[in-house]
Protein backbone atom coordinates (compact mmCIF):
# COMPACT_ATOMS: atom_id res chain seq x y z
CA UNK A 1 0.00 0.00 0.00
CA UNK A 2 3.39 2.05 0.50
CA UNK A 3 3.84 2.23 -3.60
CA UNK A 4 0.86 4.08 -4.56
CA UNK A 5 1.24 6.72 -1.80
CA UNK A 6 4.88 7.19 -2.76
CA UNK A 7 3.91 7.73 -6.72
CA UNK A 8 1.65 10.51 -5.10
CA UNK A 9 3.93 12.02 -3.28
CA UNK A 10 6.46 11.79 -6.45
CA UNK A 11 3.55 12.98 -9.14
CA UNK A 12 2.99 16.17 -6.35
CA UNK A 13 6.23 16.46 -5.85
CA UNK A 14 7.24 16.95 -9.99
CA UNK A 15 4.45 19.27 -10.83
CA UNK A 16 4.67 21.32 -7.67
CA UNK A 17 9.27 21.79 -8.72
CA UNK A 18 8.14 22.31 -11.95
CA UNK A 19 6.03 25.13 -11.20
CA UNK A 20 8.00 26.79 -8.23
CA UNK A 21 10.91 26.36 -10.90
CA UNK A 22 9.58 28.47 -13.32
CA UNK A 23 8.32 30.95 -10.52
CA UNK A 24 11.50 31.43 -9.15
CA UNK A 25 12.62 31.77 -12.67
CA UNK A 26 9.71 34.67 -12.96
CA UNK A 27 10.74 36.36 -9.63
CA UNK A 28 14.24 36.47 -11.25
CA UNK A 29 13.18 38.31 -14.08
CA UNK A 30 11.28 40.46 -12.39
CA UNK A 31 14.63 41.59 -10.95
CA UNK A 32 15.54 42.76 -14.08
CA UNK A 33 12.66 44.31 -14.73
CA UNK A 34 11.21 41.36 -17.04
CA UNK A 35 8.75 39.06 -16.83
CA UNK A 36 9.98 36.06 -17.46
CA UNK A 37 9.11 33.02 -19.19
CA UNK A 38 5.01 31.88 -19.27
CA UNK A 39 4.41 29.95 -15.63
CA UNK A 40 3.23 26.87 -17.49
CA UNK A 41 6.73 26.94 -20.24
CA UNK A 42 8.66 23.66 -18.11
CA UNK A 43 5.65 21.71 -19.52
CA UNK A 44 5.82 23.02 -22.72
CA UNK A 45 9.89 22.31 -22.95
CA UNK A 46 9.24 19.04 -21.70
CA UNK A 47 6.42 17.65 -24.10
CA UNK A 48 8.64 19.76 -26.77
CA UNK A 49 11.82 17.54 -25.82
CA UNK A 50 9.84 14.54 -25.97
CA UNK A 51 8.32 14.97 -28.91
CA UNK A 52 11.80 15.31 -31.10
CA UNK A 53 11.87 13.03 -34.14
CA UNK A 54 15.51 12.15 -34.25
CA UNK A 55 18.08 11.86 -31.25
CA UNK A 56 21.57 10.38 -31.34
CA UNK A 57 23.74 7.87 -28.42
CA UNK A 58 27.00 7.82 -27.66
CA UNK A 59 27.08 4.86 -25.83
CA UNK A 60 25.44 3.00 -23.10
CA UNK A 61 26.57 5.66 -20.18
CA UNK A 62 25.07 8.12 -22.45
CA UNK A 63 21.99 6.75 -21.74
CA UNK A 64 22.41 5.81 -18.27
CA UNK A 65 23.62 9.53 -17.20
CA UNK A 66 20.18 10.70 -16.95
CA UNK A 67 18.95 7.74 -15.64
CA UNK A 68 21.10 7.69 -12.86
CA UNK A 69 20.48 11.47 -11.94
CA UNK A 70 16.88 10.87 -11.84
CA UNK A 71 16.75 8.14 -9.96
CA UNK A 72 19.29 10.17 -7.20
CA UNK A 73 16.01 13.05 -7.09
CA UNK A 74 13.18 10.07 -7.09
CA UNK A 75 15.35 8.10 -4.13
CA UNK A 76 16.14 11.08 -1.96
CA UNK A 77 12.90 12.03 -2.04
CA UNK A 78 11.12 8.72 -1.49
CA UNK A 79 13.54 7.51 1.51
CA UNK A 80 12.73 10.37 3.61
CA UNK A 81 9.11 11.75 4.91
CA UNK A 82 7.44 14.35 3.12
CA UNK A 83 4.80 14.98 5.65
CA UNK A 84 5.71 14.55 9.33
CA UNK A 85 3.04 12.69 11.24
CA UNK A 86 1.25 11.58 8.01
CA UNK A 87 1.01 7.51 7.60
CA UNK A 88 0.39 8.32 3.76
CA UNK A 89 2.96 10.80 3.07
CA UNK A 90 6.08 9.01 5.42
CA UNK A 91 7.31 7.15 1.86
CA UNK A 92 10.09 4.53 2.80
CA UNK A 93 11.44 5.69 5.43
CA UNK A 94 13.38 4.02 8.24
CA UNK A 95 15.96 4.18 11.15
CA UNK A 96 18.78 4.79 8.93
CA UNK A 97 17.63 6.71 6.33
CA UNK A 98 19.87 10.26 7.08
CA UNK A 99 22.94 7.90 6.14
CA UNK A 100 21.21 7.08 2.47
CA UNK A 101 20.12 10.61 1.72
CA UNK A 102 23.19 12.06 2.27
CA UNK A 103 23.96 8.92 -0.27
CA UNK A 104 21.47 10.07 -2.85
CA UNK A 105 22.28 14.02 -2.58
CA UNK A 106 26.21 12.82 -4.65
CA UNK A 107 24.26 9.87 -6.69
CA UNK A 108 23.10 12.12 -8.89
CA UNK A 109 26.44 13.96 -9.57
CA UNK A 110 28.24 10.91 -9.90
CA UNK A 111 26.19 9.29 -12.50
CA UNK A 112 26.12 12.72 -14.49
CA UNK A 113 29.62 12.80 -14.48
CA UNK A 114 29.96 9.30 -16.06
CA UNK A 115 27.51 9.96 -18.55
CA UNK A 116 28.81 13.68 -19.83
CA UNK A 117 32.39 11.87 -19.55
CA UNK A 118 31.16 9.09 -22.36
CA UNK A 119 29.97 12.32 -24.42
CA UNK A 120 33.15 13.31 -25.49
CA UNK A 121 32.23 16.45 -25.38
CA UNK A 122 35.27 18.78 -24.10
CA UNK A 123 32.79 21.22 -22.05
CA UNK A 124 30.98 18.82 -20.55
CA UNK A 125 34.61 17.20 -19.27
CA UNK A 126 35.01 20.63 -18.12
CA UNK A 127 32.00 21.18 -16.37
CA UNK A 128 32.10 17.35 -14.81
CA UNK A 129 35.36 18.44 -13.40
CA UNK A 130 34.09 21.51 -12.05
CA UNK A 131 30.90 19.96 -10.68
CA UNK A 132 32.54 17.33 -8.68
CA UNK A 133 35.46 19.60 -7.03
CA UNK A 134 32.87 22.04 -6.07
CA UNK A 135 30.14 19.83 -4.94
CA UNK A 136 32.92 18.05 -2.44
CA UNK A 137 33.74 21.54 -0.95
CA UNK A 138 29.74 22.31 -0.59
CA UNK A 139 29.07 18.37 0.67
CA UNK A 140 31.64 18.89 3.59
CA UNK A 141 30.14 21.49 5.42
CA UNK A 142 26.63 19.74 4.87
CA UNK A 143 28.13 16.66 6.38
CA UNK A 144 29.37 18.11 9.72
CA UNK A 145 25.90 20.11 10.23
CA UNK A 146 24.21 16.26 9.62
CA UNK A 147 26.58 14.81 12.24
CA UNK A 148 26.10 17.59 14.49
CA UNK A 149 22.22 17.49 14.24
CA UNK A 150 22.74 13.59 14.16
CA UNK A 151 24.76 13.78 17.61
CA UNK A 152 22.11 16.68 19.45
CA UNK A 153 19.38 14.20 18.71
CA UNK A 154 20.92 10.86 19.20
CA UNK A 155 19.36 9.21 16.34
CA UNK A 156 19.70 8.69 12.52
CA UNK A 157 16.14 8.83 11.74
CA UNK A 158 14.88 11.54 10.25
CA UNK A 159 11.20 11.08 11.18
CA UNK A 160 12.61 10.83 15.50
CA UNK A 161 14.53 14.28 14.25
CA UNK A 162 11.48 16.04 13.06
CA UNK A 163 9.51 14.79 16.17
CA UNK A 164 12.10 16.33 18.15
CA UNK A 165 11.32 19.64 17.25
CA UNK A 166 7.79 19.64 17.15
CA UNK A 167 6.63 22.10 19.79
CA UNK A 168 6.47 25.92 18.82
CA UNK A 169 9.51 27.12 16.02
CA UNK A 170 11.46 27.68 19.25
CA UNK A 171 12.40 24.11 19.30
CA UNK A 172 13.65 23.90 15.50
CA UNK A 173 17.19 23.02 15.28
CA UNK A 174 17.22 26.82 13.60
CA UNK A 175 17.15 27.91 17.03
CA UNK A 176 18.37 25.17 19.30
CA UNK A 177 21.56 24.39 16.88
CA UNK A 178 22.37 27.14 14.77
CA UNK A 179 26.12 26.98 13.69
CA UNK A 180 25.01 23.81 12.31
CA UNK A 181 22.40 24.83 10.31
CA UNK A 182 24.27 28.41 9.14
CA UNK A 183 26.58 25.85 7.68
CA UNK A 184 24.24 23.05 6.25
CA UNK A 185 22.65 26.84 4.43
CA UNK A 186 26.25 27.71 2.90
CA UNK A 187 26.52 24.33 1.76
CA UNK A 188 22.89 24.69 0.34
CA UNK A 189 23.89 27.77 -1.97
CA UNK A 190 26.43 25.35 -3.78
CA UNK A 191 24.49 22.99 -4.50
CA UNK A 192 21.52 24.74 -6.13
CA UNK A 193 23.41 25.39 -9.12
CA UNK A 194 22.45 29.60 -8.83
CA UNK A 195 25.05 32.39 -8.45
CA UNK A 196 27.29 32.96 -7.12
CA UNK A 197 27.71 28.72 -7.43
CA UNK A 198 26.64 28.08 -11.10
CA UNK A 199 29.85 28.02 -12.59
CA UNK A 200 29.23 24.31 -13.41
CA UNK A 201 27.25 25.50 -16.00
CA UNK A 202 28.64 28.74 -16.85
CA UNK A 203 26.09 29.48 -19.98
CA UNK A 204 28.56 32.19 -21.30
CA UNK A 205 31.89 30.53 -21.16
CA UNK A 206 31.62 26.69 -21.67
CA UNK A 207 27.98 26.22 -23.21
CA UNK A 208 26.36 24.95 -20.40
CA UNK A 209 28.73 22.37 -19.10
CA UNK A 210 27.91 19.04 -18.28
CA UNK A 211 24.83 18.58 -20.72
CA UNK A 212 25.99 20.21 -23.91
CA UNK A 213 25.40 17.25 -25.75
CA UNK A 214 21.90 15.62 -24.32
CA UNK A 215 19.17 16.26 -26.27
CA UNK A 216 15.52 15.33 -26.91
CA UNK A 217 14.22 12.80 -24.38
CA UNK A 218 17.90 12.57 -22.44
CA UNK A 219 17.15 16.11 -22.00
CA UNK A 220 13.60 16.30 -20.53
CA UNK A 221 15.04 13.59 -18.60
CA UNK A 222 17.24 15.66 -16.93
CA UNK A 223 14.77 18.52 -16.56
CA UNK A 224 12.26 16.68 -14.77
CA UNK A 225 15.27 15.89 -12.28
CA UNK A 226 15.99 19.77 -12.36
CA UNK A 227 12.44 20.11 -10.93
CA UNK A 228 12.26 16.94 -8.40
CA UNK A 229 15.93 17.23 -7.05
CA UNK A 230 16.00 20.42 -5.41
CA UNK A 231 12.55 20.16 -3.76
CA UNK A 232 13.84 16.59 -2.48
CA UNK A 233 17.31 18.60 -0.96
CA UNK A 234 14.71 21.05 0.64
CA UNK A 235 12.79 18.10 1.97
CA UNK A 236 15.60 17.63 3.54
CA UNK A 237 16.80 20.49 4.99
CA UNK A 238 13.60 21.52 6.47
CA UNK A 239 13.26 17.91 7.76
CA UNK A 240 16.54 18.23 9.90
CA UNK A 241 16.61 22.36 10.44
CA UNK A 242 13.49 23.79 9.89
CA UNK A 243 10.64 21.31 11.80
CA UNK A 244 9.50 19.36 8.99
CA UNK A 245 6.45 20.11 7.59
CA UNK A 246 2.74 19.04 8.95
CA UNK A 247 0.84 19.40 5.65
CA UNK A 248 1.17 19.89 2.13
CA UNK A 249 0.13 23.59 2.49
CA UNK A 250 3.29 24.33 4.87
CA UNK A 251 5.44 21.69 3.05
CA UNK A 252 4.83 24.20 -0.16
CA UNK A 253 5.31 27.51 1.79
CA UNK A 254 8.11 26.01 3.59
CA UNK A 255 10.03 24.39 0.27
CA UNK A 256 9.32 27.97 -1.63
CA UNK A 257 11.50 30.03 1.28
CA UNK A 258 13.91 27.67 1.47
CA UNK A 259 13.94 27.57 -2.27
CA UNK A 260 14.15 31.82 -2.24
CA UNK A 261 16.90 31.84 -0.02
CA UNK A 262 19.22 30.87 -2.79
CA UNK A 263 17.63 32.73 -5.50
CA UNK A 264 17.82 35.36 -2.90
CA UNK A 265 21.51 35.37 -2.90
CA UNK A 266 21.83 34.03 -6.43
CA UNK A 267 20.04 37.43 -7.73
CA UNK A 268 22.52 39.62 -5.81
CA UNK A 269 26.13 38.08 -6.08
CA UNK A 270 28.18 38.14 -9.33
CA UNK A 271 29.96 34.24 -10.36
CA UNK A 272 32.54 32.56 -8.47
CA UNK A 273 35.70 30.90 -10.09
CA UNK A 274 36.02 26.87 -8.88
CA UNK A 275 39.05 27.76 -6.60
CA UNK A 276 37.46 30.81 -4.71
CA UNK A 277 34.20 28.85 -4.46
CA UNK A 278 36.39 25.98 -2.96
CA UNK A 279 37.89 28.54 -0.62
CA UNK A 280 35.25 29.91 0.61
CA UNK A 281 33.57 26.78 1.62
CA UNK A 282 36.36 26.03 3.38
CA UNK A 283 37.09 29.17 5.29
CA UNK A 284 33.70 30.16 5.86
CA UNK A 285 31.50 26.84 5.89
CA UNK A 286 33.71 24.10 7.22
CA UNK A 287 34.63 25.90 10.46
CA UNK A 288 31.09 26.93 11.53
CA UNK A 289 30.17 22.70 10.87
CA UNK A 290 33.42 21.88 13.01
CA UNK A 291 32.20 24.16 15.03
CA UNK A 292 28.89 22.81 15.39
CA UNK A 293 29.88 18.71 16.15
CA UNK A 294 32.71 20.19 18.88
CA UNK A 295 29.61 22.36 20.61
CA UNK A 296 26.85 19.81 20.00
CA UNK B 1 41.23 17.60 -46.81
CA UNK B 2 43.14 18.36 -44.24
CA UNK B 3 46.08 16.40 -43.40
CA UNK B 4 44.76 15.96 -40.08
CA UNK B 5 42.00 14.21 -41.46
CA UNK B 6 43.61 11.95 -43.79
CA UNK B 7 43.93 8.20 -43.11
CA UNK B 8 46.99 7.49 -41.28
CA UNK B 9 48.87 5.05 -39.07
CA UNK B 10 49.48 5.66 -35.60
CA UNK B 11 52.12 4.69 -33.34
CA UNK B 12 50.48 4.13 -30.05
CA UNK B 13 52.63 4.84 -26.68
CA UNK B 14 53.06 0.56 -25.88
CA UNK B 15 54.68 0.27 -29.36
CA UNK B 16 51.30 -1.10 -30.91
CA UNK B 17 50.41 0.40 -34.59
CA UNK B 18 47.24 1.04 -35.42
CA UNK B 19 45.08 2.86 -38.42
CA UNK B 20 43.43 5.64 -38.24
CA UNK B 21 40.44 6.89 -40.50
CA UNK B 22 38.70 10.19 -38.80
CA UNK B 23 36.03 10.52 -41.03
CA UNK B 24 34.93 6.98 -40.26
CA UNK B 25 36.03 7.02 -36.73
CA UNK B 26 35.42 10.05 -35.68
CA UNK B 27 31.92 10.58 -38.01
CA UNK B 28 28.82 8.51 -38.66
CA UNK B 29 28.38 7.90 -41.77
CA UNK B 30 24.93 7.45 -42.01
CA UNK B 31 22.81 10.34 -43.88
CA UNK B 32 19.69 12.22 -43.24
CA UNK B 33 16.47 10.35 -43.56
CA UNK B 34 12.85 11.65 -43.60
CA UNK B 35 10.96 11.35 -40.36
CA UNK B 36 7.34 11.18 -40.56
CA UNK B 37 5.48 12.61 -38.33
CA UNK B 38 4.20 11.12 -34.91
CA UNK B 39 1.11 8.69 -34.29
CA UNK B 40 -2.09 10.54 -34.35
CA UNK B 41 -2.91 13.78 -35.85
CA UNK B 42 -4.36 14.63 -32.41
CA UNK B 43 -1.11 14.01 -30.92
CA UNK B 44 0.88 15.74 -33.21
CA UNK B 45 -1.11 18.35 -33.38
CA UNK B 46 -0.19 19.01 -29.71
CA UNK B 47 3.93 18.05 -30.44
CA UNK B 48 3.33 20.87 -33.04
CA UNK B 49 1.54 23.30 -30.09
CA UNK B 50 4.42 22.71 -27.76
CA UNK B 51 6.96 23.07 -30.61
CA UNK B 52 6.17 26.31 -31.40
CA UNK B 53 5.90 27.74 -27.73
CA UNK B 54 9.09 26.46 -26.94
CA UNK B 55 11.57 27.89 -29.57
CA UNK B 56 15.02 27.10 -28.57
CA UNK B 57 17.21 29.64 -30.77
CA UNK B 58 21.28 28.41 -31.21
CA UNK B 59 23.07 31.57 -30.01
CA UNK B 60 24.90 31.52 -33.28
CA UNK B 61 25.52 34.86 -34.69
CA UNK B 62 26.35 34.78 -38.08
CA UNK B 63 26.47 38.21 -39.06
CA UNK B 64 25.72 41.87 -38.13
CA UNK B 65 22.26 40.94 -37.37
CA UNK B 66 23.12 38.88 -34.28
CA UNK B 67 23.27 42.48 -32.78
CA UNK B 68 19.31 42.36 -33.58
CA UNK B 69 19.05 39.32 -31.30
CA UNK B 70 20.14 40.69 -28.34
CA UNK B 71 17.99 43.11 -27.22
CA UNK B 72 15.17 40.38 -27.40
CA UNK B 73 16.72 39.51 -24.38
CA UNK B 74 16.52 42.60 -22.76
CA UNK B 75 13.81 44.07 -20.51
CA UNK B 76 12.87 45.92 -23.56
CA UNK B 77 11.56 43.46 -25.46
CA UNK B 78 11.87 40.57 -23.05
CA UNK B 79 11.39 37.43 -25.85
CA UNK B 80 10.93 34.50 -22.50
CA UNK B 81 7.66 36.02 -22.47
CA UNK B 82 6.58 34.23 -25.63
CA UNK B 83 8.60 30.74 -24.71
CA UNK B 84 11.57 31.97 -26.88
CA UNK B 85 14.93 31.05 -25.23
CA UNK B 86 19.02 30.57 -26.29
CA UNK B 87 20.48 27.47 -26.07
CA UNK B 88 24.61 27.08 -26.63
CA UNK B 89 24.60 24.29 -27.94
CA UNK B 90 23.04 23.09 -31.48
CA UNK B 91 21.83 19.43 -29.62
CA UNK B 92 19.51 21.56 -27.60
CA UNK B 93 18.27 23.92 -30.10
CA UNK B 94 15.76 23.49 -32.99
CA UNK B 95 15.87 27.26 -33.90
CA UNK B 96 18.52 28.63 -36.90
CA UNK B 97 18.30 32.36 -36.90
CA UNK B 98 21.00 33.34 -40.04
CA UNK B 99 21.57 36.54 -38.94
CA UNK B 100 22.47 38.44 -41.68
CA UNK B 101 25.18 38.18 -44.72
CA UNK B 102 26.52 34.76 -44.95
CA UNK B 103 30.38 34.35 -45.63
CA UNK B 104 31.66 31.56 -47.17
CA UNK B 105 33.53 30.64 -44.75
CA UNK B 106 30.91 30.46 -41.55
CA UNK B 107 28.65 28.95 -43.94
CA UNK B 108 30.25 25.72 -43.23
CA UNK B 109 30.11 26.11 -39.41
CA UNK B 110 26.81 27.18 -40.14
CA UNK B 111 26.01 23.40 -42.18
CA UNK B 112 28.11 21.32 -39.39
CA UNK B 113 25.53 22.85 -36.66
CA UNK B 114 22.29 22.65 -38.61
CA UNK B 115 23.13 18.90 -38.94
CA UNK B 116 24.22 18.80 -35.43
CA UNK B 117 20.53 19.70 -34.96
CA UNK B 118 18.26 17.23 -33.99
CA UNK B 119 14.61 17.44 -35.89
CA UNK B 120 12.52 19.08 -36.09
CA UNK B 121 14.08 22.23 -36.67
CA UNK B 122 13.79 25.79 -38.30
CA UNK B 123 15.94 28.10 -39.94
CA UNK B 124 14.61 32.23 -40.55
CA UNK B 125 16.67 33.89 -43.07
CA UNK B 126 17.48 37.60 -41.06
CA UNK B 127 18.19 40.28 -43.20
CA UNK B 128 18.12 41.22 -47.30
CA UNK B 129 21.61 39.81 -47.27
CA UNK B 130 19.56 36.32 -46.94
CA UNK B 131 17.12 36.59 -49.52
CA UNK B 132 19.40 38.20 -52.26
CA UNK B 133 22.74 38.78 -51.06
CA UNK B 134 21.79 42.59 -49.85
CA UNK B 135 24.02 45.24 -49.85
CA UNK B 136 26.73 41.75 -50.84
CA UNK B 137 25.05 41.04 -53.80
CA UNK B 138 28.49 41.19 -55.65
CA UNK B 139 30.39 40.43 -53.40
CA UNK B 140 33.28 37.84 -53.67
CA UNK B 141 32.89 35.79 -50.25
CA UNK B 142 29.13 35.79 -49.14
CA UNK B 143 26.57 33.65 -50.57
CA UNK B 144 23.36 35.32 -52.20
CA UNK B 145 20.43 32.72 -51.58
CA UNK B 146 20.16 31.35 -48.34
CA UNK B 147 17.84 28.72 -49.53
CA UNK B 148 19.74 27.00 -51.95
CA UNK B 149 22.08 25.77 -49.24
CA UNK B 150 19.50 25.42 -46.02
CA UNK B 151 15.81 24.81 -46.40
CA UNK B 152 13.82 28.15 -45.26
CA UNK B 153 10.74 28.45 -43.12
CA UNK B 154 10.59 32.38 -42.46
CA UNK B 155 12.20 35.32 -44.13
CA UNK B 156 12.91 38.72 -41.91
CA UNK B 157 13.25 41.46 -44.58
CA UNK B 158 15.11 44.58 -44.27
CA UNK B 159 18.39 45.85 -43.27
CA UNK B 160 18.40 45.44 -40.75
CA UNK B 161 15.24 44.36 -39.07
CA UNK B 162 14.32 46.07 -35.72
CA UNK B 163 13.60 43.48 -32.97
CA UNK B 164 10.09 44.24 -33.38
CA UNK B 165 10.32 42.66 -36.79
CA UNK B 166 12.28 39.53 -35.34
CA UNK B 167 9.50 39.26 -32.66
CA UNK B 168 6.68 39.34 -35.66
CA UNK B 169 8.89 36.73 -37.68
CA UNK B 170 8.63 34.14 -35.02
CA UNK B 171 5.26 34.52 -34.21
CA UNK B 172 4.73 33.67 -38.14
CA UNK B 173 7.32 30.91 -37.72
CA UNK B 174 4.54 29.56 -34.74
CA UNK B 175 1.49 29.65 -37.24
CA UNK B 176 3.44 27.83 -39.94
CA UNK B 177 4.50 24.91 -37.25
CA UNK B 178 1.26 25.08 -35.87
CA UNK B 179 -0.35 24.27 -39.37
CA UNK B 180 2.04 21.26 -39.15
CA UNK B 181 4.47 22.87 -42.85
CA UNK B 182 7.21 23.74 -40.88
CA UNK B 183 9.27 20.72 -42.26
CA UNK B 184 12.32 21.91 -43.20
CA UNK B 185 14.31 18.82 -41.78
CA UNK B 186 12.56 16.38 -43.85
CA UNK B 187 13.02 18.79 -47.12
CA UNK B 188 16.85 18.77 -46.07
CA UNK B 189 16.69 14.99 -45.99
CA UNK B 190 14.88 14.39 -49.09
CA UNK B 191 16.77 16.53 -50.96
CA UNK B 192 19.71 16.09 -49.41
CA UNK B 193 22.17 15.56 -52.64
CA UNK B 194 20.88 18.77 -53.98
CA UNK B 195 21.55 20.83 -51.10
CA UNK B 196 24.70 18.93 -51.19
CA UNK B 197 25.64 20.07 -54.44
CA UNK B 198 24.76 23.33 -53.75
CA UNK B 199 26.80 23.86 -50.95
CA UNK B 200 30.15 22.13 -52.08
CA UNK B 201 29.86 24.08 -55.33
CA UNK B 202 30.65 27.08 -52.99
CA UNK B 203 32.46 25.84 -50.50
CA UNK B 204 36.04 25.08 -52.24
CA UNK B 205 38.11 23.45 -49.02
CA UNK B 206 35.01 20.86 -48.30
CA UNK B 207 37.16 19.00 -45.10
CA UNK B 208 34.55 17.40 -43.37
CA UNK B 209 32.58 14.57 -43.82
CA UNK B 210 28.82 14.87 -46.16
CA UNK B 211 26.93 14.72 -42.88
CA UNK B 212 27.52 15.63 -39.06
CA UNK B 213 24.92 13.48 -37.80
Amino acid sequence: MRIPWALLTLFIVINYGLLMTALVQKIGARVGRRHGIPIWQNYIDMIKNYALRTSITHGVMFYLGPVFRLSGGVGLLLFVPSIYGSEMFANFSFAGDLILALYFVFFGTLGMALGAAESGHPYSAIGITRGLSQMTAAELPFALAVFAVALQYQTLSVTEIVAAQQGGVLHWTLFTNPLAVAAAMMSFLGSMMRPPFDVVLAPQEIPIGPPTEYHSSFLAMMQTNRALFPVAKIVVYMNLFFGGAGSWPEFFLKVFLIYMVSAFVGVVFPRFRVEQSIRWFLIWAVPLGILAVVLV
Amino acid sequence: MKEELLKRIVKTPDGQEIEIDPLRDYYCEAGPTVQPPAYTAIIEKLFNWARSESLWILGFGTGCGAIEMRPLMTPRFDAYRYGIQWRPTPRQSNLFVISGYLSVKTLKRVIRSYEQMQGPKYVVGLGSCTINGGMYWDSYNTIKRLDDYLPVDVYIAGCMPRPEALLAGFEELKKIIRAGKAEGANQYAANFDWYKANQKSVIHDWDMPDYNW
